[in-house]
């Protein structure tokens, strides 16, 4: 069965609406709570909802904008934030019990931004443990089920703020991508997801996984409402050195310009030649996106991007080497679990032993070997300079091409447990997302089409550093594309 | 405990970790104050808590600083990288520490000592210092405490750490070494270098080897010492440990020993497991430091006068050797000595006075009257006693030595006068006379007391000696 | 890289990791790192020697703050969120490191 919401309102209807006084803040959160009320207990988007808090916080926007008051772009729209990011005073997990407990003395610089901008927060969502996994199932809390089909997983890491959109729980969600956490529950829940350029978004308050990988991002039901929830939280932070020293682009603007003229490259190793798995619904999918495109007045071409057949290797041995020293801080000293211990050594390994499920485990263990004396430039030092070789590459096809294209993941959702007992199959999941994470580029899943399965398959749309404005540009011309095959379908 | 030089036949080899405690507002990734004796864990924020999600951005001012004393002991100012150092300790939030490894921000540079000398620096780095632990229960010590408790208020203090190379080869020089990196500290105002607070803390690494070798044998590395003095025992006490141990055909291990400053010894800390691996990875969360050349000769520009350079100008000016007026550069008095200078005093009697007499400080000394004051001694007019008295009125009241002089009664003696006494005196003891000029030296204070007696104490017993030689050679 | 990892080397990096395996997590862990390892070895066949390694994604450098105190953290607030606190301060176990 499914809990998808059909025809829900966007952020940018919600906002419009409440600002215009044609509804409320709280007639809208209302109607959310009431889907959260309804089906949550089989989706499990959430780690924590806060129905009272934003039902609060819902009166006191609405008391000021009686009072004349503008609270922003996102005025009363419902939202939800990975349990990765922290908010101070509210539980912030990551879905491990290592930090099961722990409140936060502060906020994330984009927690801020969406409530600064007249967002309410509706709840923290599930995510698997750390930010390591693509289904959600490495969750310590249990897993979030896909709302188009509850016997199958949403993806992940992000799956809980993919599924939250997906069943109209909340009109936006912020994730994060390390190496496809956003877009490719995006793409197996049927949602926009965007990955911005690495160091668009502030990582501040976002407990890391991978630092020089991390980028914060939104899922939302359209490309206009993700362009606005980037406008929000984009923009140069103080607070985090890796930050871009520029505002935000203006990409609401960008959206109805069309593709004609514009150069898009298919990504040849992505669709079948060069990385193996990508299924064939997947492959055909993204094939007539781009006969769309061509068909709108873009130049399609294939391109070729060798060294992406090499991300996945890379992208294991740098996120684990760096994730391996991002989560020593969790030694029961300060905040979190504590198992006790006669001494501080054997407390450490308690806790820790403890606190952290077997995925933490694996990549903890395996970024420590690659980082470990006598390694170092096999493995940690290697990976890094691929990173350089493929971002050379990127940056060789942009000369030729104004965004890419390729398949978000290699399948549509799958099923509970079907790669669970294997990591590496698991990890193939990232296969066509993980290179933009190595190179810092955008990128980011639209819908387009259903899978043999009757699940959504989402179209990966990839751009130069900074270059949102072009690829939101194009992805507003898929969305539509989309629209008009689903319609001339039925 | 004397600082004896080492056996017949062995050579000592000290090279010395100095971490410096930087002099600015904040720390060195957050905005949280850089103070030491607040109360515990009232400094700290995410970032010094290495709280999840808390990311670092390094103080402009910090940089600074380790740039100028990067600059200040010659080292190449080069483009640099953070790294972090990866080990669990409790006193460090993020189980890791942000340092720089292979590209620090100071390169190769020298630090010249008062005698000469000059001791290599390797580098000196950019890091963050970490908390401070309290034992609780058992003696105090670490190892037989019950538990322990953590303040965070010093995590995240910028600190540089200045390695040098190991030169050293004498307890003076190591000595002389920590001296004048501290005299730097304080002349480029980069740190208030109290070593007794910490915020300066030296580590020796101590190896000994046959004199003659060149070979680097298995070093210890002290720490806890906190004082010069101190690192002199324990440098000591380690060297004679080696020694002890190759003489009995064994030999120390490469380890991290702590001065045991009431036992004068050092003892074996508990080796920290796998410390040998820190796994140094380049730190994603912060960028590289890349200065510009202008950046580098605006703080060549503006550096002020160093010891070193101090030292040569004033020996320069006093027509001596730097290390004749070492102390007199480290006591911040080179400014009055070259005025007194300037102003006609002789080097020699400037800085004579300057060490011996004025230790405590110059007071209302002027250094007009104080050069007055030399050159009255170097004419003869006051005798070196006399002067001494002069000089302790000038300081405690100011005033000219000439008034000072003539109010003490201290009349400058005629030479004729003196030469009427001495020729008296030799007339009244002929047989004293006879041994004198036949080299008795002993008998000179005979005449010298005499003639002071004669005169009270006004005489210059230098002119009295001249006299008695030019009586002595034409008899 | 040939050889593939050891449990005596899983067992090395779990000391390092400060993490406790069982026997049969030793080995299930030993194996799927064999395999990750062994994938990521395609990047072995790549020369690469030429090419410097990617620290940051974006090209910036002296990223700095000003030297200005900002407020720091309620005391109660961060020591509220401690497993176990003393005197103000965090409270650990026997410390079986350095003399200090």
């Amino acid at each position: 069965m499914s809990h998808a919401v059909d025809n829900p309102s966007t952020a940018i209807e919600i906002a419009q609406a409440v600002a215009s006084g044609a509804t409320n803040a709280s007639t809208v959160m209302d109607e959310h709570l009431a889907r959260i009320e309804a089906s949550e207990t089989e989706v499990h988007a959430f780690n924590l909802v806060l129905a009272d808090q934003a039902r609060q916080h819902a009166d006191a926007l609405d008391a000021r904008i009686a009072a004349g008051e503008d609270v922003g772009p996102l005025a009363g729209v419902p939202i939800a934030l990975k349990d990765n990011m922290c908010t101070r005073g509210i539980a912030t997990t990551c879905s491990s019990r290592i930090l099961e407990g722990w409140e936060p003395p502060y906020n994330a610089t984009v927690a801020d931004r969406l409530a600064n901008a007249g967002a309410i927060l509706v709840g923290k969502t599930n995510l698997d443990e750390f930010a390591m996994g693509s289904s959600t199932e490495n969750s310590a809390f249990g897993p979030t089920k896909n709302p188009h089909d509850l016997s199958r997983v949403p993806g992940g890491s992000s799956g809980g703020s993919a599924a939250a959109v997906a069943a109209g729980y909340v009109a936006a969600s912020l994730g994060s991508d390390t190496g496809g956490s956003i877009r490719q529950p995006a793409a197996l829940c049927g949602v926009v997801g965007v990955k911005p350029t690495y160091g668009a978004v502030s990582r501040y308050g976002l407990i890391a996984f991978a630092s020089s990988l991390d980028q914060i991002g939104p899922f939302t039901h359209t490309v206009a409402d993700a362009a606005l929830v980037h406008e929000v939280i984009g923009g140069h932070d103080p607070l985090d050195s890796t930050s871009i020293p520029q505002p935000a682009p203006a990409l609401t603007e960008v959206l109805d310009r069309g593709v004609d003229g514009l150069r898009v490259g298919l990504i040849d190793e992505m669709m079948g030649h060069g990385i193996d798995g990508i299924s064939a619904d997947v492959l055909a999918r993204t094939n007539e996106a781009a006969e769309a495109l061509a068909a709108a007045g873009a130049k399609v071409d294939r391109v070729s991007i060798p060294a992406s057949i090499y991300g996945l290797s890379s992208y294991y041995l740098v996120a684990p080497a760096e994730a391996s020293s991002n989560l020593s801080r969790y030694d029961g000293v300060r905040y979190g679990l504590r198992e006790d211990g006669a001494n501080v050594v054997e407390m450490n390994t308690a806790t820790r032993t403890a606190g952290f499920g077997d995925e933490v485990k694996r990549r903890i263990m395996l970024g420590t070997y690659a980082l470990s004396a006598g390694y170092y430039d096999a493995y940690y030092g290697k990976a890094q300079r691929l990173r350089t070789l493929l971002a050379q590459e990127f940056n060789e096809a942009y000369q030729r091409f104004d965004v890419l294209l390729s398949p978000t993941s290699p399948c549509t959702a799958f099923a509970f447990g079907d790669k669970t007992a294997d990591p590496m199959a698991m990890y193939l999941n990232d296969v066509c997302t993980i290179p933009s994470n190595l190179s810092g580029d955008p990128a980011m899943s639209v819908p387009f089409g259903i899978g043999d399965d009757g699940m959504p398959v989402g179209v990966q749309v990839l751009a130069p550093a900074t270059h949102e404005p072009v690829m939101f540009q194009v992805a507003a011309e898929v969305e539509r594309l989309a629209a008009e095959a689903k319609g001339a379908a039925q | 405990m004397s600082e004896s030089d080492l056996p017949e036949g062995w050579e000592l080899v000290v090279g010395l970790e100095v971490h410096v405690e930087l002099a600015t507002n904040t720390k060195l990734f957050c905005s949280c104050p850089n103070m030491f004796g607040d109360e515990a864990n009232t400094n700290v924020c995410p970032t010094c808590l290495g709280l999840p999600g808390s990311l670092p951005v390094v103080n402009e001012q910090a940089v600074h600083f380790a740039m100028v004393l990067g600059r200040a002991l010659g080292c190449t100012v080069q483009p640099s990288v953070f790294a972090r150092k990866n080990y669990f300790y409790p006193d460090m939030p993020k189980d890791y520490q942000v340092s720089q490894y292979d590209l620090p921000t100071n390169g190769e540079g020298a630090l010249e000592l008062p005698d000469g000398y000059v001791v290599g620096i390797e580098r000196a780095h950019i890091e963050e210092d970490t908390g401070k632990s309290t034992h609780v229960g058992g003696d105090g010590r670490i190892s037989g405490a019950d538990y322990s408790l953590v303040d965070y208020n010093r995590a995240g203090v910028p600190l540089v750490e200045v390695v040098s190379r190991p030169n050293m080869h004498t307890i003076e020089h190591a000595k002389a070494y920590v001296s004048e990196l501290r005299d730097i500290l304080l002349a480029t105002g980069v740190s208030d270098a109290k070593m007794e607070e910490g915020s300066m803390r030296v580590d020796a690494n101590v190896s000994v080897r046959p004199t003659g070798s060149t070979e680097l044998r298995t070093r210890c590395e002290i720490k806890n010492v906190n004082s010069i003095r101190s690192m002199g025992r324990a440098i000591d006490y380690e060297a004679h440990r080696h020694i002890d141990l190759y003489n009995n055909n064994d030999a120390p291990r490469q380890e991290t020993r702590h001065w045991d400053e009431a036992n004068g010894r050092t003892r074996p800390g508990r080796s920290k497991e796998d410390a040998d691996d820190y796994r140094y990875f380049a730190e994603p969360d912060l960028l590289p430091l890349d200065p510009t050349a202008a950046e580098i000769a605006a703080i060549d520009e503006a550096m002020p006068a160093l010891p070193q350079q101090r030292r040569r100008a004033l020996a320069e000016a006093a027509g001596l050797v730097p290390a004749d007026v070492a102390l007199v550069v480290e006591r911040n008095q080179d400014e009055l000595a070259l005025a007194a200078l300037a102003a006609g005093a002789g080097g020699a009697g400037v800085v004579k006075h300057l060490i011996n007499n004025l230790a405590d400080g110059a007071g209302q000394l002027t250094p007009e009257a104080f050069a007055g004051l030399v050159s009255m001694e170097t004419r003869g007019d006051l005798s070196s006693t006399q002067a001494k008295t002069v000089l302790a009125e000038l300081v405690a009241n100011g005033g000219q030595p000439a008034d000072v002089a003539a109010g003490l009664g201290f009349e400058a003696m005629d030479t004729s006068e003196l030469e009427i006494l001495v020729d008296g005196l030799i007339a009244d003891n002929p047989d004293e006379w006879g041994r004198f000029c036949e080299g008795d030296k002993k008998i000179q204070g005979f005449f010298v007391g005499q003639i002071m007696k004669a005169t009270k104490g006004q005489a210059d017993g230098k002119v009295v000696n001249q006299l008695l030689a030019s009586r002595a050679s034409s008899s | 890289m040939s050889n593939r990892i050891s449990t005596d080397e899983v067992a090395h990096v779990a000391r390092l990791a400060r993490l406790q395996l069982t026997q049969g997590e030793l080995e299930r862990f030993t194996e799927q790192l064999g395999d990750v390892l062994e994938h990521a070895a395609d990047i072995e066949a790549l020369d690469l020697d030429g090419v410097t390694p990617m620290a940051h994604p974006l090209p910036l450098a002296n990223v700095a703050r000003p030297d200005t105190v900002r407020p720091s953290l309620d005391r109660d607030e961060v020591l509220s969120q401690a497993p176990a606190v003393e005197d103000g301060r965090f409270k650990v176990p026997k410390i079986l490191g350095e003399e200090l």
